[in-house]
């Protein structure tokens, strides 16, 4: 109905209005700016200067850092896009993405919201609800018993008729507690009364319900598509089982190892669930896949623009974004479900600031140095620039690496090779654990389920004790912290050279290279600090000597016994590139540094490998510095306590008795002269001894006044 | 006296073509590499000893007590990655019953946050960095280079005062120890900061270098100041103290305000140490003015190869060789734009630049003639004129002799060449890249005529006369005396006489003997020479330069 012609050019959206921010925002204007569409962005204070808001065409304050009070402030935002003059309220995904009453804010304001109809996301919202309407539609849930009968007798038919394995679930509650997975029929009665028990205990409540227990899941969506005229049509499906702490990190299209038939089937359980909400815009289906029978359930409806849509959009060839504003400007799909073409297999994995050693906590930072690889099969969908910091505030996910292949073989290589040309710096990130998943054979053999991490974690979190890895380890780290130490004197011989300290016009031969010594050859230490990443935690300084060699080489020696000394060449190409020759090995490496606290740190990039060593910058010192020592006068006078008066004056104050315990730092008595008063303290914990003024007395500069002594 | 040496003048300086031929030729036949390269390998076993200092039991001692060797200190203070001017690496070589490395004191010149620094660092692990008469003058020349050029000095002190057999050399005289702080006070009234690291003792004489720095810094736990030591303290009032109470770095950073930074360990000195440097502030002191004025920070390198410089020098001081073959490998582009090229021939001059620094080049093609003494004075007046730092290179024997000479008025010609090299206040600096004898050394800037730094390649040969001929000299005139005292002198007695005069002008004219003594700055390799001239202008001019006035030319 909306589809009226005559409307078309009416509502036809001239500019919209981006409600989110990070990548998918920058990811929603590049397409608008393709389309001629003008683009708003909205920002909270800290997101002033980010990516997303420089990428648009205009940007509105919408409020401080707190998500609900700018980023899910539906009211604000319709009010944004009213002043700024958008037709369309594009949610991305996450915040207002799913919330119905924010779509219903946009229909009641006269704008646009860029996704399906309220009452589907309402429906779809609902778990219960929406697998009621599913079950009706004929799509296939996970089987189950959820009914009021709880007699035993029933509750084991159920049982039998789902199947074993049976898990046995509270109603009420979560947590797991008084969960009980059941494997065979005998076990089933003891484990039914066991869950009752602890459910009354721990909930109230003991009503229970049972669900068929899937030993080895996959996690497969199928991407929908609705238009305004009734068309639904799938675009194939995605696998997303590889997770951590129950968020996806490695998503691909399409899902490996399954059938054509398997697909097909899955593609129209997904067309027939969207068709019975009466579905428009971009959705997904998700399942669940027993691996062990090869049935499929579903799971929930996500009706929105999901994270990892981009590798439908590799195999598809088509931009999804650009589809959601034909939908929402009442056009027909551009395809028929015929016409939807499939073509490889693409990957997406998501960089996370995160802290993979602990497990997957977030990690705030600064990137101080980002860079990332770019060609036509390896997109990297990103909100955020060298510079900038992932703050507490918002999700910590840096960016998507998604690569294309002509089949999945062929895109595993390159989402190898770029994760490996992945640089990030400043903050922690699950780059090399995702290169460990990437590089392990059950992935590569696409036995992926959901399970997969806790299942290989010792592979993939490295194993300590493994004294040959370790060793290799540190000969990787060893000539790493060689080709560092060769690229960072190259470099800052470069810039000396340019730009001679100190604002000088001293002429640049004082630093030529080599340095000029009379006879024998310019010699420097350079003390590098390593972690081992997948190893104890523990690090090791790495203590190097590099010479100065005639022809510009460096040669470098560790404190090892028996390491050969090592001559490398290093050549700066540009920003952070180098390439190095070590010993006539030649290789490209990139080397960033940043400094904090003191501390310079340094990482390097080299082939497959990725190496981070902190050296501590001991020679410059700080404004602050205290170089003054804290005084401690022991003479042969006054032996050690003893505290004699810093100037001749009153005494105003006593504080404590002889005898006293006192503590370092702790004020004694005070002293008043020149009418300021000054505090005499205890210059060490002890015991107070041979305190003998009064209040009252006039003591002369530097007579003694008590001690402090241990006993 | 002053006269010809026993060899054949070859007089040709030829047209720039046969230039380029001879220096073609010289490159590809390399006649005199492999002697040179001995040469070479005997300077670099002789520098491997004086780098090790006081041997390995010594040098492990120091590392024990946390403290560097004095060239890892100053490493470590100069700028990363910077080069360092080291001065007279071989003082005292063979000059005392004991070897004494580097003089006990290592000196040099480096930037540290863009200024340039004289360095005089006390090295402990030889004789305790006690002061030899050798380590004194290699001292007060530090301080001669720091006045001169206006560096500021930094003096990393670890020593355990003057080395009191030798007092009488090291004591009392004008140029000995107390000259140091006469020389500290001067030139810090001139402006010239004085800044000292405490890094280990500083006894008695010593204990003046800090306290009369203008800033110093003390380490905790190794820095001592004390006028006398605990023992001395001890016979003198019976007082028992340790080193730490009585001058450690509390006792002066704390009560005595004989020390200004405090500093926990050496490390942390060093740090400090650069701190002081990067706050000096010059400014406004006449530093950078004239000479930076009309300096190229783009330069070319030269055409040649500056190894070829091993091969150019003969080791067999008769042979004759272009100086150009030289200048062509030392200066910019290999552009040399000469000046007066077709008169007094025997004497190169010309104008090229190093590194983008302007220079006047003057070197020896020969003998002295009256018209090569009027060139070298006409062309040293015009550089003073144009503030242009003037660059010798040394390979003479000295003034053409004999009656024609004479009534030419040699004398005159030599003199006026003289009056222009000592009155020309512009940097000069000095090469000996052959020999350097009789009145041709003076004329052609030697150590008495003060040049702002003097090197030598390890070819050079430097004596009032050649061996030979002083020996044909002394043995006329003893020939004379006996003849007068009625004695009968053998050809055997004659040239056991002569042998000897020779064998001692030999070993006296070695360059070894000359830098031991510091009559130069240092022993150089000569592919080094453009660097090192380079670095030397460059540190010339960190002053501005002064106007030159001169006396009476005798026309």
């Amino acid at each position: 109905s909306q589809g009226d012609t005559n409307n078309n050019n009416k509502h036809r959206i001239q500019k919209i209005l981006v409600a989110n921010r990070g990548e998918i925002a920058c990811r929603i204007t590049r397409t608008a700016r393709r389309l001629g569409i003008q683009t708003v962005a909205v920002y909270s204070d800290p997101d002033k200067d980010s990516l997303h808001v420089a990428s648009a065409d205009e940007a509105i304050r919408i409020g401080p850092p707190p998500a609900r009070l700018s980023y899910l402030n539906g009211a604000t935002i319709v009010d944004a896009a009213v002043r700024s003059g958008a037709q369309a309220i594009h949610p991305g995904y996450g915040f207002l993405s799913e919330s119905a009453h924010f779509a219903k804010l946009c229909e009641d304001s006269g704008l646009m919201f860029i996704g399906p109809p309220a009452s589907a996301i309402r429906d779809m919202g609902d778990k219960s609800a929406s697998k009621r309407i599913m079950g009706a539609a004929g799509v296939p849930l996970v089987p189950g018993y959820h009914g009021d009968d709880q007699d035993i007798e029933r509750m084991k038919l159920e049982a039998d008729r789902i199947g074993y394995p049976v898990l046995i679930k509270p109603t009420h509650g979560g947590g797991g507690k008084g969960m009980r997975i059941v494997h065979t029929p005998d076990e089933f009665v003891e484990s039914f009364l066991a869950a009752q028990r602890e459910a009354a205990a721990s909930f109230g409540v003991n009503t229970i319900l049972l669900e068929k227990y899937i030993t080895r899941p996959r996690h497969i969506e199928v991407q929908i598509f609705g238009d305004k005229h009734g068309n639904v049509l799938h675009l194939y499906e995605r696998d997303c089982s590889v997770q951590r702490r129950h968020q996806k990190i490695i998503e691909e299209a399409p899902a490996p190892n399954i059938s054509t038939d398997f697909r097909a089937h899955l593609g129209q359980a997904a067309v027939s669930a969207a068709k019975a909400v009466n579905y428009y815009n971009a959705g997904t289906v998700e399942f669940i896949v027993d691996t062990i029978s090869n049935e499929f359930y579903f799971m929930e409806m996500n009706t929105r623009l999901q994270v990892e849509h981009p590798v439908t959009e590799m195999i598809v060839g088509q931009d999804l974004v650009e589809w959601q504003i034909l939908v929402a400007n009442g056009e027909s799909l551009p395809l028929s479900q015929s016409q939807v073409p499939i073509s490889g297999h693409a990957f997406e994995a998501r960089i996370y600031a995160e802290n993979v050693q602990k497990g997957f906590l977030p990690a705030t930072g600064v990137l101080h140095h980002y860079n990332v690889p770019v060609s036509s099969t390896v997109r990297v969908e990103t909100g955020v620039k060298q510079g900038d910091s992932v703050s507490m505030h918002y999700d910590p996910m840096i960016a998507k690496l998604v690569v294309w292949g002509e089949n999945r073989a062929a895109a595993l290589i390159k989402l190898k090779d770029s994760l490996s040309k992945f640089q990030v710096a400043g903050l922690p990130t699950n780059v090399n654990f995702l290169l460990k998943l990437a590089n392990h054979w059950a992935f590569a053999n696409g036995n992926v389920e959901t399970h997969f991490i806790d299942n290989y974690k010792e592979d993939l979190f490295g194993d300590a004790n493994n004294i040959v890895s370790m060793k290799e380890a540190y000969e990787a780290a060893r000539l790493n912290a060689s080709l560092v130490a060769a690229c960072l004197i190259e470099k800052e011989h470069l810039t000396l050279t340019g730009n001679p300290p100190g604002g000088s016009s001293l002429l640049p031969i004082w630093y030529s290279s080599p340095p000029f010594r009379v006879h024998h050859q310019a010699k420097r230490r350079m003390e590098l600090e390593w972690d081992n990443e997948y190893g104890s935690g523990s690090s090791k300084i790495m203590k190097l000597t590099i010479t100065y060699q005639p022809d510009g080489r460096y040669l470098i020696e560790t404190e090892e016994n028996g390491s050969p000394a090592l001559e490398v060449k290093a050549t700066y190409v540009k920003d952070d590139y180098f390439r190095v020759d070590a010993g006539g090995v030649i290789n490209d490496v990139n080397v960033a540094s940043y400094s904090k606290d003191e501390i310079k740190h340094i990482h390097i990039w080299q082939g497959s490998c990725h190496h981070y060593f902190r050296e501590k910058l001991g020679l410059e010192l700080s404004e602050e510095e205290e170089s003054q020592h804290k005084p401690k006068v022991e003479t042969l006078a006054n032996p050690q306590g003893t505290v004699v008066a810093p100037m001749a004056g009153l005494v105003v104050k006593v504080l404590v008795e002889n005898k006293t315990r006192v503590e370092e730092g702790q004020p004694v008595l005070v002293l008043e002269a020149m009418k300021m008063e000054h505090v005499v303290k205890a210059p060490s914990s002890g015991y107070v001894n041979g305190l003998q003024v009064v209040v009252g007395e006039q003591v002369s500069d530097a007579s003694v006044l008590f001690s402090v002594k241990d006993q | 006296m002053l006269g010809l040496i026993g060899r054949k003048a070859n007089l040709w300086g030829g047209s720039g073509r046969t230039r380029w031929l001879c220096v073609a030729a010289t490159a590809t036949n390399a006649p005199n590499g492999g002697a040179m390269e001995e040469l070479l390998a005997q300077l670099q076993s002789h520098v491997r000893k004086a780098i090790a200092g006081g041997g390995a039991e010594a040098v492990k001692r120091n590392m024990s007590r946390n403290k560097f060797l004095p060239r890892q200190r100053i490493d470590r203070l100069l700028d990363p990655g910077s080069s360092f001017l080291e001065l007279s690496q071989l003082a005292g070589h063979e000059l005392y019953e004991e070897p004494l490395p580097s003089g006990g004191v290592v000196t040099g010149i480096g930037p540290v946050h863009g200024r340039l620094c004289m360095f005089v660092a006390n090295d402990p692990t030889v004789k305790g960095g006690t002061y030899y008469p050798i380590t004194v003058k290699k001292h007060l020349r530090a301080q001669e280079i720091a006045a001169q050029c206006k560096l500021p000095c930094v003096y990393l002190v670890d020593s355990g005062g003057a080395f009191l057999p030798k007092q009488a050399e090291v004591f009392p005289d004008r140029e000995n120890f107390g000259r140091i702080f006469y020389n500290q006070a001067v030139m810090s009234a001139q402006g010239i900061p004085q800044i000292a690291l405490v890094l280990g003792s500083c006894t008695a004489g010593g204990a003046y270098i800090p306290a009369m720095a203008d800033e110093s810094v003390m380490v905790k736990g190794n820095g001592t100041i004390f006028l006398a030591g605990p023992p001395l303290v001890k016979a003198a009032t019976g007082e028992e103290v340790s080193a730490e109470n009585l001058g450690g770095a509390t006792v002066h950073c704390k009560t005595s305000g004989v020390s200004d930074y405090f500093a926990q360990d050496e490390l942390h000195a060093l740090a400090l140490g650069r701190n002081i440097i990067k706050n000096l502030h010059m400014a406004g002191k006449d530093v950078l003015e004239n000479g930076l004025q009309n300096t190229n920070y783009e330069y070319k390198e030269p055409l040649y190869d500056v190894n070829e410089l091993r091969s150019i020098a003969p080791t067999d001081l008769k042979q004759q060789f272009d100086i150009r073959s030289v200048i062509d490998r030392i200066v910019d582009g290999s552009e040399f734009d000469e000046f007066k090229k077709l008169y007094g021939t025997t004497l190169v001059t010309g104008f090229a630049r190093i590194f983008g620094q302007p220079v006047g080049i003057i070197g020896n093609n020969g003998i002295l003639f009256n018209e090569s003494a009027l060139k070298g004075a006409h062309f040293i007046e015009l550089c003073t004129q144009r503030n242009i730092p003037l660059v010798f290179l040394q390979n003479i024997t000295g003034f053409m002799v004999g009656s024609r000479s004479e009534a030419n008025g040699i004398a005159k010609s030599g003199a006026k060449m003289v009056m222009a090299v000592s009155c020309a206040k512009v940097p000069k600096v000095t090469i000996l890249v052959g020999g350097s004898f009789g009145a041709g050394n003076y004329a052609m800037c030697g150590r008495a005529y003060s040049p702002n730094f003097l090197f030598l390649w390890p070819n050079a040969r430097i004596s009032v006369m050649g061996g030979a001929q002083a020996a044909g000299v002394l043995a006329q005139i003893e020939k004379g005396n006996k003849k007068r005292q009625g004695v009968q002198w053998s050809k055997e007695e004659e040239e056991t006489f002569k042998t000897k005069v020779v064998e001692a002008y030999e070993r006296e004219a070695s360059p070894y003997y000359s830098t031991a003594r510091l009559w130069d700055d240092g022993i150089i390799d000569p592919a080094d020479t453009r660097k090192v001239i380079g670095l030397s202008i460059s540190a010339s001019l960190n002053r501005a330069i002064e106007k030159t006035k001169y006396g009476v030319f005798r026309m």
